[in-house]
C-alpha cells in the first residue's frame, strides 16, 4: 500500500508473472439453494465461475454493488463456505480438497475482518479474552505470562492500550471495536486477511485511522489482503489491483490506477462516474453515466452477458453469448464482447 | 433582498434520558433562501437529524425543544395553530429518509399512500383527480408503468424504487422545503447516482429548497449551494460549498477534508483526525472538538468559542479566529 509497493506491481505481464502467487482461484462457483414455494428449489449463483490470482504482499480490491457476490467470494476462499465447485489453491495447496479436520493450519494462515465491529465481537467477553481466544485455539502462548504479554503487545500494535484489555466491547466506539477485530485477526500471525468492508460502518472521521492501521499491519507483518469495499475512493487509495464484480462474475480486473484511468468494461465506466467526488468544481461539472434500472435478481440472471439489461452498448451477441474473461494486455482482464472498442 | 424561507435562531433540543440530559442540538442558527440546497454534514450523533426534525415538530419525548426559534416563511413555528402546523408538516415541508419503510406502510398499496398525501394537501379531491396527479407524480420520480405500479405494495418494489415512491409522496404536497435525511446512504452507488440526479431534476422543475443531510462529502460537493458542518450539537462552520471545500477554516472541517483519500497522493499515508467521536453526555466544558484538535489552546478547554465571520464571508466557531487568542498557549493533544 505504499508507493514502493505499488511500483512492485506493475501490470505488465512479465513482472506480474514473476510475483509469487499466494492464492489462486480457479473456476470457483458458490451456489446457494433457496426453497421456493411448491417444493421447487432454486439456486442463487452468488459466485459464478470466477478465476483470478492474488499475489503475495498485495492488496487486491473487490468492488461491486450489493449482492454482487463480494462477501460470498471472500468467504468461499477462506472455506467459511463449502464451494460448489472449482479450486482455491493457497501456497500451492488446493484447500478445497482438504478434509475438515485438516483445515486448522490453513485457518491459522487466513483471517477475516468483518464490516460490522458491533456484531462480530462477543459482548460477554473482555477484549483480552477475545484476542486471547485466537491465541488459545492455535496454541500460540507458551504460558499465562506469555499470553498476557502477547495480548498487551497486540493491543498496542493496533493503537489500543493495556487498560483496554479488561473492558467489554460495548465500552468502545466503532473505530476502537474495529481495532479489537484487527487485533484478533493478526493474533494468529496470518499471511492472508479478507477485509470485508472494514471501514464502511465507521464514521468518516475515523475511517482514515483504521485504514492507516491496516496498512501499518500489512507492512510490519507482510500481509496479503483481499479488500472488499463499495467505496471506490478508499479502494483507489488502498489497493494495488482491483476486481469489479457484477452478479457473481468478475467483469474487470486490473491494476488500480489503470482501472481509474482506463476502465474498459461499461459497468466499471458507469461505476466510476457515479462516485461522488468531494470537490465542488469537479462534481458540479461532471457528466454522470446514469445506468438504467437495478441489478437483476441472481436467481434469474440475464442470459449471455449478465450486465446487458443495463448496458448502454448491448447488442444481439450480448444476449446470446457469455463474454469471455480475457486479458487485453498488461494484465488488464475484461469480460465484454466489445472491450477496447467502445 | 431575497426573503428567507427558513430562519433558525439559537435552537436547542435536549433528550432527557435516564443517563442524563443529552444536548443533541446546542444553539444552532442558520437561514435558508427559497430554492437553495443546504448540505448538512457531521459525524453520527452530531445533531443533523434532530435539528432538522425540529422544523417539522417531529421531536418526541424524551426530547424537547428547550430554546430558540424557528421561523418558516415568515411565521414563527412555536406560535402556529394546530392546523397551521399540520399544513407545515407534510405540505410546506416534506421529509424523506434513509429507509423508505419509515414512511411506507407495508399493508397499503403505493397508490393508497400517495392518495393519502394528496388528501392531506387538498382535502376534498375527486378520485379522478387523485389518479391523474398520482400518475404525474410517479412519472416525475421516474417510475415506469405508473398505473400498474400504483396498485402494488412496497414489498413489490426494489430499494431504489421505494426511494422513488417515498419521494413521490413527499412531493404530493408541493413542498417549499424538502428535508432529505441521508436519502441515498443505504443505496448502491449506481442507484445513488440515479436518485441524486432525480433530486436535482425535481429541484430545477419545482424550485423547492432542499436540506440535504449526509455524511458523504462527495454528495455535498455535488448537490449543495451552502454547507453547514456540525460537531457535538453545534454548527462549527458554515459557508458556500466553494468556501467550505476550497478554504475550510475550522480544524474539524479541515481534518475531514484532509482525511479523504486523494489519488494524487496515492501511496502516502492518510491523515486522520485523531481521537474518538464525542460523548454528548460528557461534553467538554469549552470547545467540543478540543480533545481531538491539533490547534487546541488553553482558552479552548475552558471557554466555548464564539462565531466569527471570515474574510471570504463564511462563519466559523473557533478561538483561532479571535485576535485575543494569539497570546494563549497551545496545548498538545497527543492522542
Ligand atoms: N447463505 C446464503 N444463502 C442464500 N443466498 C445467499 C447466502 N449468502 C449470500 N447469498 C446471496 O448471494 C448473493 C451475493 O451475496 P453477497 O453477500 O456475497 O454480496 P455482496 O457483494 O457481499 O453484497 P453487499 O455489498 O451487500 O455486502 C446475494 O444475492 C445474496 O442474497
Ligand atoms: N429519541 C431519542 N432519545 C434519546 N436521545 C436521542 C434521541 N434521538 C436522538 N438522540 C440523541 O441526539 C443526538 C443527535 O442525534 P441526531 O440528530 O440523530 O444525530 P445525527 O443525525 O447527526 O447522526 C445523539 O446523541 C442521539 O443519540
Ligand atoms: S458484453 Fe455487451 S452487454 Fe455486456 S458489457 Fe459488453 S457490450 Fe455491454
Ligand atoms: S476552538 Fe480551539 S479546540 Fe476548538 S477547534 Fe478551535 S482551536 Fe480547536
Ligand atoms: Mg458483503
Ligand atoms: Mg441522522
Amino acid at each position: 500500500m505504499t508507493n514502493n509497493k505499488s511500483k512492485n506491481f506493475p501490470s505488465g505481464n512479465t513482472s506480474a508473472q514473476k510475483q509469487d502467487v499466494l492464492v489462486e482461484v480457479k473456476n470457483l462457483k458458490q451456489y446457494f439453494s433457496i426453497r421456493k414455494s411448491l417444493g421447487k428449489t432454486n439456486s442463487i449463483k452468488a459466485v459464478d465461475n470466477v478465476s483470478f490470482k492474488i499475489y503475495k504482499g498485495e492488496t487486491l480490491g473487490l468492488v461491486g454493488e450489493s449482492g454482487s457476490g463480494k462477501t460470498t467470494l471472500g468467504r468461499s476462499i477462506l472455506r467459511i463456505y463449502e464451494p460448489t465447485s472449482g479450486q482455491v489453491v493457497f501456497s500451492g495447496i488446493d484447500i478445497t480438497k482438504l478434509q475438515k479436520g485438516k483445515l486448522l493450519p490453513y485457518r491459522k494462515k487466513t483471517q477475516y475482518i468483518f464490516q460490522d465491529p458491533y456484531a462480530s465481537l462477543d459482548p460477554r467477553m473482555t477484549v483480552s479474552d477475545i484476542v486471547g481466544e485466537a491465541l488459545d485455539i492455535h496454541k500460540l502462548a507458551s504460558s499465562k505470562k506469555d499470553r498476557a504479554e502477547k495480548i498487551r503487545d497486540l493491543l498496542k500494535l493496533v493503537g489500543l492500550n493495556t487498560e483496554h484489555a479488561s473492558r467489554y466491547p460495548h465500552e468502545f466506539s466503532g473505530g476502537q471495536r474495529q481495532r479489537i477485530g484487527i487485533a484478533r485477526a493478526i493474533a494468529v500471525e496470518p499471511e492472508f486477511i479478507v477485509c470485508d468492508e472494514p471501514v464502511s460502518a465507521l464514521d468518516v472521521s475515523i475511517r482514515a485511522q483504521i485504514i492507516n492501521t491496516l496498512e501499518e499491519m500489512q507492512e510490519r507483518l507482510h500481509l496479503t489482503y483481499l479488500f472488499i469495499s463499495h467505496d471506490l475512493g478508499v479502494v483507489r487509495h488502498t489497493c494495488d489491483r482491483v476486481g469489479v464484480m457484477y452478479l457473481g462474475h468478475i467483469v474487470e480486473l486490473v491494476e488500480a490506477e489503470e482501472l481509474y484511468k482506463n476502465p474498459l468494461h461499461p459497468y466499471t465506466q458507469a461505476l466510476l462516474t457515479a462516485i461522488p467526488e468531494p470537490d465542488p468544481e469537479v462534481a458540479k461539472k461532471r457528466n454522470r453515466i446514469i445506468l438504467k434500472g437495478e441489478i437483476p435478481s441472481p436467481v434469474n440472471p440475464p442470459s449471455g452477458c449478465k450486465f446487458r439489461t443495463r448496458c448502454p452498448y448491448a447488442k444481439d451477441v450480448c444476449e446470446k453469448e457469455v463474454p469471455e474473461f480475457k486479458e487485453y494486455g498488461n494484465g488488464h482482464y475484461v469480460a465484454c464482447h466489445f472491450a477496447g472498442k467502445l | 433582498m431575497i426573503k428567507e424561507l427558513l430562519k433558525i435562531n439559537d435552537l436547542k433540543v435536549s433528550f432527557f434520558t435516564p443517563a442524563g440530559e443529552v444536548k443533541a442540538v446546542n444553539g444552532v442558527s442558520y437561514s435558508l433562501e427559497p430554492g437553495k440546497v443546504l448540505g448538512i454534514v457531521g459525524e453520527s450523533g452530531s445533531g443533523k437529524s434532530v435539528s432538522s426534525y425540529s422544523i417539522m415538530g417531529l421531536i418526541d419525548k424524551p426530547g424537547k425543544i428547550v430554546g430558540g426559534s424557528i421561523v418558516f416563511d415568515g411565521k414563527d413555528v412555536s406560535t402556529m395553530t394546530k392546523a397551521q402546523r399540520q399544513n407545515l408538516a407534510g405540505n410546506e415541508v416534506a421529509m424523506i429518509f434513509q429507509d423508505p419503510m419509515t414512511c411506507l406502510n407495508p399493508v397499503f398499496t403505493i397508490g393508497n399512500q400517495i392518495a393519502e398525501s394528496l388528501i392531506h394537501k387538498y382535502g376534498k379531491i375527486s378520485k379522478e383527480e387523485i389518479k391523474k396527479r398520482s400518475i404525474e407524480l410517479m412519472a416525475l420520480v421516474g417510475i415506469n408503468e405508473p398505473e400498474k405500479r400504483l396498485s402494488q405494495y412496497p414489498h413489490e418494489f426494489s430499494g431504489g424504487m421505494r426511494q422513488r415512491a417515498m419521494i413521490a409522496m413527499a412531493l404530493a404536497g408541493s413542498p417549499k422545503l424538502l428535508i432529505a435525511d441521508e436519502p441515498t446512504t443505504a443505496l448502491d452507488v449506481t442507484i445513488q447516482a440515479q436518485i441524486l440526479e432525480l433530486l436535482k431534476d425535481i429541484q430545477k422543475k419545482t424550485g423547492m429548497a432542499i436540506i440535504l443531510i449526509t455524511h458523504d462529502l462527495g454528495i455535498v460537493a455535488d448537490m449543495a449551494d451552502d454547507v453547514i458542518v456540525m460537531y457535538g450539537g453545534k454548527i462549527v462552520e458554515q459557508g458556500s460549498v466553494y468556501n467550505i471545500f476550497n478554504a475550510p477554516q475550522h480544524p474539524y472541517t479541515k481534518g475531514l477534508i484532509r482525511s479523504l483519500p486523494d489519488l494524487s497522493k496515492k501511496g502516502e499515508k492518510l491523515i486522520p483526525i485523531q481521537g474518538n467521536p464525542i460523548d454528548l453526555l460528557n461534553l467538554p466544558q469549552g470547545c467540543a472538538f478540543a480533545p481531538r484538535c491539533e490547534n487546541c489552546m488553553k482558552v479552548c478547554i475552558k471557554h466555548m468559542p464564539e462565531e466569527y465571520l471570515t474574510a471570504d464571508g463564511h462563519r466559523v466557531s473557533c478561538w483561532l479566529y479571535d485576535s485575543r487568542a494569539n497570546n494563549s498557549t497551545e496545548v498538545k493533544n497527543n492522542d
